[in-house]
């Protein structure tokens, strides 16, 4: 009886007895959520594009924010060093495209999914060799990016926040945005969404496949940029954030691996979830239930929409 | 099929070479094998680099200043684990042929995966501040050696430096402490030792683990603490975790002389890591940084200068850099004494055993090779593997590392009997062999 009261009961009456906190812990969980989504984002464009799921997204968010550091610590302005960061994470999309996708055209999808590993932990070695494995911080002043926090007085309480959190909220929705216009206002986009569709019907209109997927992932590595310095202004970039990466994964399953909106919703639930349930019920269980949390969550949805939230529904006729 | 045949055949010549090549420790009359199991990269690479950087260092030092020990030159060989227990063991099962003197896992988890091999193939395990706190017991373990310190003397001085500020040990009674720890092995051994603390002291034990996941987004962690208030927190993280729970620590307006880091969470990086918030953390330590010691000095002269070092200049000196100096110093002076107990320059591991249990350095014997007042003397037997040594509290003055405390004892009167008992639980649950070893006369 105890147990239970302790599961079904409590939280809420904590809920209800300290509603500052229940406020305080919705905000870390949109905040780790948007943060989530950029990632998700990266994911959702290449499998968009290509089909493809990009195991090395998580290590191209390392990879651009190291990158972006480097060329700061060798003296570069800030707004050098971005350009200097995205012509590196260009030709990142290149050589990828000449080296992996293009011999690998046709062949079955899971091919190129562990195609993808291969980049991966040539990104991890290759990127451990030029930038060391230590932790490094990311310039913030330079990007005028705020630091420090502010307090709102709320329902007998208080809120912290973060002004680094604010500005990753800001800069992620200004991000959908953008690309929600590139992929339904420019012709680049509805061939991007041409070739997501059909690549055979995409090709007979002549629209290159070669140079639709250098797009792709020259935008995924945009995106892995901005991931890159938002989490690493909030902690730090080390290859450790690679796993974090991996918290897309429940994201992508949540919310569809095909839908921008559904990326996004998805970060959101799967953040404010976690968050909720590690402080709520965490402490019933000893704690650290986070990690595989997010993926009960998930997995819990896809009982009722097996397609995630925005995903299509398959119907195939036998 | 030419280029075919020609390809095989430069691989076989290659394969060949390389054997040829690490064979030649096993064989020679004048060197010793001693592999190094680091990690330079992966998640935990940003503390894993400047140990293996002072480990290799100080050992490269010797032979290039003084041609080996006991004219004896050491074979330095490292062996990367990207401190995964999978690779470790890997790392153990390549390279046990070639005649190691001994084994640093530079983990908890591969420790614990190697006491029970290392022990069936006689091949001495020094844990140094790490690993099965229990394996302190010699008459249990002999072929493990953990010193200079248990985690559970380490998680007992953080206690007496609680009760010390508070006012008396009877002060503790009431008072909420908390443990955010890695959710791995090392990170829970300090947890059976406080919570024996807490029953006896009355304080209640709060529990925060961060899974490896999640050691850079611990948000959902330090909620829980801002809900608890604990007065007190023991930082026991590891790799990514440490930065980020300074980070978080200052963030969250912890009071950042009460939250308290295991040694392993006091690198300078660490500390770094919280930016100006980070000022007043504190680090248990037993030894000290910085580079005003002799050791250090020759180091840079033989070493750092000569190009022979991966480590960037800047960084000797740094606390986890010292400690892998410290830790080849205790594996250079086994090795003395083993070449003294054996008679012979090129020693084996059963000799090093022998080293290793008759350890005991003086602080005259710390003048000596250049490390007066580098840490707390320290003395091994046959009994006693680990030496339950002094500590003391660091304190990170927004750049640097600075004494915080004097040296203090760990509660041995606690830890020890707990350390017996869990020898014995391990023996049991392992249907361990008892130690058939001979003690050396006078360890």
């Amino acid at each position: 009886m105890h147990a239970l009261y302790m599961v079904l009961i409590d939280p809420f009456v904590q809920m209800v007895s300290a509603p500052d906190l229940f406020v305080q812990t919705i905000w870390e969980g949109l905040v780790a959520g948007v943060l989530y989504a950029l990632i998700a984002l990266g994911f959702v464009l290449i499998f968009k594009a290509s089909g493809v799921f990009n195991f090395a997204q998580g290590m191209m968010v390392v990879f651009a924010g190291l990158t972006l550091i480097a060329f700061q610590d060798m003296g570069l302005p800030a707004i050098a060093a971005l350009a200097a960061s995205l012509a590196v994470m260009y030709l990142l999309a290149l050589s990828i495209e000449r080296v992996v996708l293009r011999p690998l055209v046709n062949q079955p999808d899971i091919i190129l999914f562990m195609a993808t590993f291969g980049i991966t932990y040539i990104l991890i070695g290759f990127g451990e060799m030029i930038f060391g494995g230590e932790p490094r911080e990311v310039n913030t002043k330079a990007f005028f990016l705020p630091q420090g926090s502010f307090e709102i007085p709320i329902l007998g309480g208080f809120v912290q926040i973060q002004k680094i959190d604010v500005a990753a909220a800001v800069i992620a929705a200004l991000m959908i945005a953008a690309l929600g216009f590139f992929f339904q206002k420019t012709r680049i986009g509805r061939a991007l969404r041409a070739v997501a569709d059909s690549h055979k019907a995409a090709l007979s209109v002549g629209i290159s496949l070669n140079q639709i997927w250098v797009i792709v992932w020259f935008a995924a590595g945009i995106v892995a940029l901005v991931a890159g310095i938002m989490w690493g202004a909030r902690s730090n970039v080390s290859f450790a954030l690679q796993v974090v990466a991996l918290k897309a994964l429940p994201v992508l399953i949540l919310g569809g691996f095909t839908s921008i909106p559904g990326a996004i919703i998805g970060g959101l639930i799967i953040g404010v979830g976690e968050k909720l349930g590690e402080f709520y019920w965490g402490p019933l269980m000893g704690g650290g239930i986070e990690s595989w949390l997010a993926y009960f969550i998930a997995l819990g949805f896809l009982l009722f929409r097996p397609q995630g939230l925005f995903g299509d529904k398959i119907i195939e006729r036998i | 099929m030419k280029f075919r045949h020609f390809a095989l055949s430069t691989a076989a010549a290659v394969l060949a070479g390389a054997t040829a090549l690490t064979a030649i420790p096993a064989q020679a009359q004048d060197q010793i094998y001693v592999p190094l199991l680091t990690y330079r990269t992966g998640p935990f690479a940003n503390s894993g680099v400047p140990i293996a950087d002072g480990m290799h260092d100080y050992l490269r030092m010797l032979n290039e200043r003084d041609g080996g020990i006991g004219g004896a030159k050491i074979v330095i060989e490292e062996c990367e684990t990207g401190y995964d227990t999978k690779k470790g063991i890997e790392c153990y099962e390549s390279t046990k042929g070639k005649n190691p003197v001994v084994y640093n896992p530079y983990s908890t988890g591969i420790t614990l995966q190697m006491i029970p091999k290392a022990s069936a193939d006689k091949i001495p395990v020094l844990s140094m501040a790490y690993g099965l706190s229990a394996s302190a017991k010699g008459n249990t373990f002999p072929w493990i050696f953990n010193p200079p310190v248990t985690y559970w003397d380490g998680a007992s001085a953080f206690i007496r430096h609680v009760a010390e500020q508070s006012g008396g040990f009877d002060k503790l009674k009431g008072k909420k402490i908390g443990l955010i720890h890695l959710d791995a092995p090392f990170g829970k051994e300090p947890i059976a030792l406080l919570e024996a603390l807490s029953k006896k002291y009355g304080f209640e034990l709060k529990l925060y683990p961060v899974a490896a996941s999640d050691m850079q987004n611990q948000g959902s962690v330090w909620l829980n603490i801002r809900r608890d208030r604990p007065d007190w927190i023991y930082n026991q993280g590891w790799g990514a975790m440490n930065p980020t729970a300074v980070k978080e620590a200052a963030k969250n307006n912890f009071p950042m002389d009460r939250l308290v880091g295991v040694w392993w969470a006091g690198g300078d990086d660490d500390a770094r890591g919280g930016g100006d918030g980070a000022k007043g953390y504190k680090s248990l330590n037993f030894h000290a940084a910085g580079t005003d010691f002799p050791v250090i000095q020759d180091i840079q002269k033989h070493v750092v200068d000569k190009g022979l070092s991966k480590t960037p200049k800047d960084k000797v000196g740094e606390n986890l850099y010292n400690r892998g100096v410290y830790n080849s110093m205790l594996i250079a002076e086994a090795i003395r004494n083993a070449q003294k107990i054996s008679g012979k320059k090129a020693i084996t591991a059963e000799d090093m055993r022998k080293g290793l249990e008759s350890l005991n350095i003086t602080d005259a014997r710390l003048k000596e090779i250049g490390m007066a007042g580098f840490a707390a003397p320290m003395k091994l037997t046959c009994e006693d593997h680990n030496g339950h040594n002094k500590v003391y509290v660091a304190q990170w003055d927004g750049t640097k590392w600075v004494k915080g405390s004097e040296w203090m004892d760990p509660l041995k009167d606690e830890v020890m009997p707990l350390l017996e008992s869990a020898a014995n639980d391990y023996a049991k649950a392992n249907n361990w062999p008892a130690r058939t070893e001979a003690c050396q006369k006078g360890s």
